[in-house]
């Protein structure tokens, strides 16, 4: 194992009774990195969150962060980590500043010894300091959250969807912290199920049903994409729909916000192709429409992979 | 670092709304309230006496239940049938019958029976009623024969179960002493009960619930993540219950004195010492139920079920001894049971701590059991 690695996963599987949650998931994040998770609801980056923490233990598999084991250092470990859960969950019954320094605590250390790290993030609820946490708004607990995950200055922090049920600027806010802190030299894994999130990232993974997809930097996974694409949106967008999956030289087609995008194979793919399409779609009584080639986001690249994945 | 656990939990403590107003009202509410509502003497019963015979004698022994400072005036009817409609109209507790020639068989020396029916829609009440009525009527025979010696005569009561001696001029009489509560007072008696269900609930259910509040919250595993060892969290736990317990238990002490006059005849310091015993005991069974809940609700009513059962059966309101044999054999394993048993024997008793190696032994034993099956179980759900 190279010395920059900061978080190595070989083969990790986890079971709850019958549902597998992660199923032999081998990943690696860089010294210094921002690391995506990427995957709907249920694609198992809790769990695998969880084993990394040292909340849980993996069935099979070997989880190290910074060369420390999962399993037997798991006391080390939790000395050079931060977590941040999904849900909030400090004391909604201390205030802000009693939360801060009880965590500090907790880690033998004292706010003002770290804070330089916090300030930029604390600054906005530092006026705040005598409120319970419970009676912050969502976007405060959640900075607040983020310092007391980051008193004790771990050396890897780990984000479970942090940016889930936050509203458009304070995820673009909170994006920017990120960024901020990772100057600092801090590894930062993060999850989240808005693709659009994953370009923010140095690399990412995406994950379904507890295997890894693929595993890239965002620019390197969309390179990987190996289909043309297409956008096609018109008056009629259900028939539209039914017609393009009756059609049996697509690969596959799927609903994207305003659009229909369509995967072509790329052998199957010329320069007369959507003159072609469209034709077929008129000869079906289908008007008013436009396709356009475009290049393929993230999710595209989730829908291929997972669609290949099955 | 425990230091600031201790700090963060007694500041939780302080600022629940509800918390603190329990530790301080609920001994109060229970030292108040409970010792006369477990009050088990039976007064003011209502007597129906159907009078068959209407003799000097049974006139007489009529007279005598109803001057008895346990029964209230008696109401007369003239058949046993419409002395029972009475009981059905809810008019009266308990029926004495006085069969005709009640005099005069027994100015001719021959037993008579008489007929004792009470109401046994509340039990207690019922036997006890019937057992007052009863040993008036004994009363009565006593005196007969006493005063009717040259006649011979006498009398027998079925629910007395005295035999029909004849010929037994000078019976034997049985006086009976109550020693260590020589009143039969039942606040002395119920007082040191109490004082289990408080450490119970203050020292076994409040720390468990407060466990299971952090793991509704999720706090619980952002103090997983952090270097904090369990035990060390669960300590921070205990701890301040176990304080509050003792706060609490001092207040009982001064409320027994106040209200009642009851004070431990046997020393405080053992009194404390063994009451830190069962703190442990009762708080390794809180640890294991936090272990099994998932949420407050599931604990809440594991504990509920728990808390009911050991009451009950620990002899605090109804004596173990005369429970059936099964229930006393599954009473060996109620904590509950032997502590309402200890707590007694140093309020009334004064018992010393070799008096009581028996029960310290055992409590030992459950406290070492629950401790085991606590962190076991706490491995199983990690």
């Amino acid at each position: 194992m190279s010395s920059d690695i900061s978080v190595e996963i070989k083969g990790v599987s986890k079971s709850y009774s019958v549902v597998k949650a992660l199923d032999n998931i081998s990943l690696s994040v860089k010294k210094g990195e921002m690391f995506g998770l990427i995957g709907p609801d249920g694609a198992g980056k809790s769990t695998l969150f969880r084993i990394l923490t040292t909340l849980i233990l993996p069935d099979s598999g070997v989880a190290t962060i910074e060369g420390l084991d999962v399993r037997r250092d798991y006391k080390s470990i939790r000395r050079i980590i931060g977590y941040m859960p999904g849900r909030f969950s400090l004391y909604g019954d201390l205030t802000v500043d009693e939360n801060l320094s009880f965590f500090a605590s907790v880690f033998n250390v004292k706010v003002a010894d770290n804070y330089p790290l916090i300030e930029n993030i604390f600054k906005d609820i530092a006026p705040f300091g005598n409120r319970r946490a419970s009676r912050l708004s969502g976007g405060m607990k959640q900075k607040l959250a983020l310092s007391c995950a980051l008193i004790h200055k771990p050396s890897v922090l780990f984000l479970d969807e942090p940016t889930t049920g936050v509203d458009p600027v304070s995820r673009k806010e909170f994006w920017q912290m990120l960024e901020r802190l990772k100057t600092n030299g801090i590894t930062i894994v993060v999850s989240t199920s808005y693709m659009d999130e994953a370009l923010l990232c140095d690399r990412i993974a995406l994950i379904k049903e507890g295997r890894v997809l693929s595993s890239n930097s965002p620019r390197g996974v969309i390179d990987s994409y190996q289909n043309k694409l297409l956008a096609i949106w018109g008056e009629d967008m259900h028939s539209l729909l039914k017609e393009l999956r009756s059609y049996d030289r697509i690969k596959s087609v799927y609903s994207f916000g305003q659009e229909h995008h369509i995967a072509v194979d790329k052998n199957l793919y010329n320069t007369s192709y959507i003159d072609s399409l469209a034709q077929k779609l008129q000869q079906k009584g289908v008007r008013d429409f436009n396709i356009k080639e475009i290049a393929p986001t993230i999710e595209d690249c989730y829908m291929e992979f997972s669609a290949n994945n099955d | 670092m425990f230091r600031f656990l201790l700090e963060k939990e007694f500041k939780q403590i302080a600022r629940n709304r509800f918390l603190p107003k329990l530790i301080l009202v609920y001994p109060v509410v229970m030292m108040i309230l409970m010792p006369w509502a477990a009050n088990l003497d039976v007064k003011d019963i209502r007597l129906c006496v159907v009078d068959n015979d209407n003799s000097t004698y049974s006139r007489r022994l009529t007279q005598k239940a109803s001057g008895s400072e346990y029964f209230s005036e008696a109401i007369y009817r003239a058949t046993y049938s419409e002395a029972i409609s009475t009981i059905e109209r809810a008019e009266s507790d308990i029926i004495l019958e006085i069969p005709a020639d009640f005099e005069k068989d027994l100015v001719n020396g021959v037993n008579r029976e008489l007929s004792i029916s009470s109401n046994a829609v509340d039990g207690i009440r019922g036997s006890i009623a019937a057992s007052y009525l009863a040993s008036v009527v004994n009363d009565f025979s006593d005196e007969l024969m006493e005063s009717r010696i040259v006649n011979r005569g006498s009398s027998s009561v079925v629910s007395s179960s005295m035999p029909a001696s004849t010929a037994m001029p000078t019976s034997i009489e049985i006086v009976s002493l109550s020693k260590y509560n020589p009143s039969m007072d039942y606040k002395l008696f119920m007082v040191p009960g109490l004082i289990v269900i408080i450490i119970t609930i203050i020292g076994g259910f409040l720390p468990a619930l407060n466990i299971v509040s952090e793991k509704e919250a999720g706090t619980i595993e952002q103090i997983n993540v952090t270097p904090v060892r369990k035990i060390t969290f669960i300590f921070s736990k205990l701890i301040p219950y176990w304080v509050i317990g003792f706060i609490i238990l001092t207040n009982t002490l001064i409320l027994a004195k106040l209200l009642y006059g009851i004070v431990p005849v046997g020393s405080i310091f053992e009194f404390y010492l063994l009451s830190f015993l069962f703190l442990i005991v009762v708080s390794g069974l809180g640890l294991v139920i936090s272990n099994n809940s998932r949420t407050m609700q599931q604990a809440m009513f594991v504990m509920f079920f728990f808390m009911l059962v050991m009451i009950l059966m620990s002899g605090l309101f109804t004596p173990v001894s005369s429970m059936p044999l099964w229930a006393q054999v599954i009473n060996a394993i109620n904590p509950m049971k032997y502590f309402t048993e200890i707590m007694r024997m140093v309020f009334l008793k004064g018992s010393g701590l070799a008096d009581l190696s028996k029960h310290i032994f055992i409590m030992f034993g459950f406290a070492g059991a629950f401790s085991l099956w606590a962190v076991l179980s706490y491995r199983k759900n990690s």
